[in-house]
């Protein structure tokens, strides 16, 4: 048995299995607002994910604009092969070989925040493990028997699920975190709760990690709906507008009615 | 002046415009004393328009084809200037075109404005209601999303519990084996041209119906009957410009309510745009749970609650055919619940609040505690009815004023 105490990603299936057989996800705080968080994400996103999967309804020069970046360094430094900065975001890997080598073709990723929503996201990219009965010798505690290989291990390490010393909570007098064995409690099937830890250390530590997912999911929910910020904007004018208008039209009525009883 | 007049007396002696004008605005007498539940038919027609101005602009860039439909939903969202404005006014259109279709029917139901002499008024609503649900279900299809295509599978196939013809006639339906790019293509017609059609039709006999006998009011009583020596009601005021400048209050206030959603919430936390119909159709993955869009739940669950096909398709049509018949099962001598007896408004407030458990029950797993409230649901829906007639023509009632009260 493992004792971990940076652990606090710990994933228990306990809290997990709610309505609908969802699995316990972790809140993510998306910022529209922070263009280097989008930024970094869309570099991670270009390097680490676009070989696979595509965001085919999406422009690189609308990207490029709504994030802040010149149309020649997005050329350089964000599209592969021989798109132009134009176009649509679709890759070269071909639907039929990918299905061959992953069991599933990889989906297009355009649209995959407001499908599974930011947390899941955010949860999944996080909860890759050693699986050896796999193709790609990992699986997924959100996503089950996922095709996809753990393409960011490089800089997260290989997690392992199993049992270890979770970190439950802080005890004033000594200062110290208090910890409990996963496995000695058990969920509701009475199945032990297992918990992930790293068991091989990536170039980056869990908080580094974190961050980068972060990034990454935020600039998936970017991609969801590029126009979610200029939507809000707008939206606060046109309130105020019928705000405004309400007074003169309010009292155009009075006026109208006084003479009614 | 006399310019403006020479010329509306050259239009007139050729269209009856200023008649017209009198006869449906500027001398329409309307009861004065009409409350905030009487704003939801302007509201209606609010909804129309905007999703038939919307919908004419959403066309222009929408390909019907189930290679590209979905891509061209999202280069309206992402391409065309001020796209997702159009397509956001027009999903989230019709779940208010909705919201506020339910809440002009209760009022109907409230005030008793589907009695004798209004009954036609209330079939042609009901004719209207009818051909919405129809609208909307094929509008819902046509983004070929995940839901779209599940949800267009679960509710053709219910034509096949019918004997003998049903499987034929699901073929008919989607002119194909399967639901595909030609089902998309006939319901895009169907969407845009042909039920917008009848719809507006209806729209225009609800009115003339309307206005041949005048509107209800809260009080349920009849204005025409104490009038000035001009022949004008003394409860009623001409639409307009008194309801015009009224309803234009109303329609600034829910203008806003509106907008908001739209700019701030447009999915509605799923209910107005469902998270599954962001991934594109894929007919071999069945989507773990096929829910109906919000609108449609009350019935969806009313279906569900029969574990025979046949039976359920039979019950769900029941629960909007006994609508049509609704002015003949009311017997009560007066019109407005403000004087039916307490038992009639207890009942009402049950309906009402069941039918928002059922439709909320419509959009969950019919499972456990889920499919016994739907259970207790269908019973009460259906038992409001069949009570009604009994309950309607013993009760007491309490006398209604000769004129309206405010």
């Amino acid at each position: 048995m493992k004792t971990l105490i940076a652990l606090v990603f710990a994933i228990l299936p306990a809290l997990s299995l709610a309505a609908g057989g969802g699995v316990h996800l972790d809140e993510m705080k998306v910022d529209l607002e922070d263009n280097a968080s989008l930024q970094r994400g869309a570099k991670y996103f270009a390097n680490y994910c676009m070989g696979c999967h595509s965001t085919k309804f999406a422009r690189y020069n609308r990207v490029a604009r709504d994030l802040g970046i010149p149309d020649d360094m997005m050329a350089e430094n964000l599209i592969f092969g021989e798109s132009k900065v134009g176009s649509l975001m679709k890759i070269a890997m071909r639907p039929e070989d990918s299905k061959k080598w992953f069991g599933a073709t990889p989906p297009d990723l355009t649209l995959v925040a407001r499908v599974r929503g930011a947390d899941w996201i955010y949860t999944y990219l996080r909860s890759f493990h050693q699986d050896e009965s796999r193709p790609y010798g990992v699986n997924n505690t959100v996503f089950k028997d996922v095709g996809m290989p753990h393409v960011l291990e490089g800089l997260q390490g290989m997690q392992v699920k199993g049992c270890a010393l979770v970190v439950v909570g802080f005890d004033p007098l000594t200062g110290q975190d208090i910890k409990e064995d996963s496995c000695a409690k058990t969920d509701h099937d009475g199945n032990q709760v297992e918990v992930l830890y790293l068991e091989q250390e990536g170039s980056l530590d869990v908080k580094a990690y974190d961050k980068v997912v972060a990034d990454l999911t935020n600039f998936l929910v970017y991609m969801a709906e590029p126009m979610a910020l200029e939507r809000q904007r707008l939206g606060f004018w046109v309130l105020l507008f019928l705000a405004l208008l309400f007074v003169p039209v309010y009292y155009l009525n009075r006026e109208f009615w006084r003479e009614i009883h | 002046m006399s310019k403006m007049s020479d010329f509306m007396g050259w239009v007139d002696h050729r269209i009856p415009l200023t008649a017209t004008f009198e006869k449906h605005m500027s001398k329409y007498y309307a009861p004065k004393n009409f409350n905030f539940w009487y704003f939801f038919g302007v509201f209606a027609f609010l909804m129309l328009a905007n999703q038939i101005l919307t919908g004419v602009w959403l066309t222009m860039s929408f390909t019907p084809t189930a290679e590209e439909a979905f891509a061209s939903v999202e280069y309206i969202m992402r391409d065309v200037e001020m796209g997702w404005l159009i397509r956001y006014m027009h999903s989230t259109g019709a779940s208010f075109f909705f919201i506020v279709i339910y809440m002009h029917m209760f009022r109907g139901l409230m005030y008793g404005s589907y009695q004798k002499p209004r009954e036609l008024i209330w079939i042609f609503g009901m004719a209207i209601y009818l051909m919405l649900m129809a609208e909307a279900f094929m509008g819902y299809v046509l983004p070929w999303g995940q839901m779209s295509y599940w949800g267009a599978q679960v509710i053709i196939s219910l034509f096949s519990a019918i004997p003998i013809v049903g499987d034929d006639l699901v073929t008919w339906i989607k002119g194909d084996f399967l639901i595909s790019g030609i089902t998309l293509n006939r319901f895009f017609a169907l969407h845009v041209i042909a039920l917008p059609l009848v719809i507006v039709a209806l729209v225009f006999l609800h009115i003339v119906a309307l206005h041949e006998v005048g509107s209800n009011n809260p009080d349920g009583v009849d204005i025409k009957k104490y009038k000035d020596e001009e022949g004008r009601p003394l409860d009623g005021v001409p639409f307009h410009p008194y309801y015009t400048v009224h309803d234009l209050v109303g329609i600034v206030v829910f203008l806003f309510v509106f907008c908001f959603v739209i700019f701030f919430w447009p999915e509605g936390n799923g209910y107005f745009l469902e998270h599954a119909n962001f991934e594109e159709a894929n007919g071999l993955k069945t989507p773990a749970h096929i829910a109906p869009v919000w609108y449609f739940g009350a019935y969806y669950t009313i279906l569900r609650v029969v574990p025979d096909k046949l039976f359920g398709v039979i019950l769900m049509g029941a629960a909007i055919a006994i609508l049509f018949v609704l002015p003949w099962l009311d017997r009560s001598p007066v019109k407005s619940w403000r004087y039916k007896g307490w038992i009639s408004r207890i009942n009402l407030v049950l309906f009402a609040l069941f039918f928002i458990l059922l439709t909320w029950l419509g959009t969950q797993p019919a499972t456990g505690v889920y499919a016994k409230l739907g259970m207790v649901g269908t019973v009460v829906y259906f038992g409001w009815f069949l009570t009604l007639p009994f309950i309607s023509a013993r009760e007491k009632t309490k006398p209604v004023p000769e004129r309206v009260t405010h």
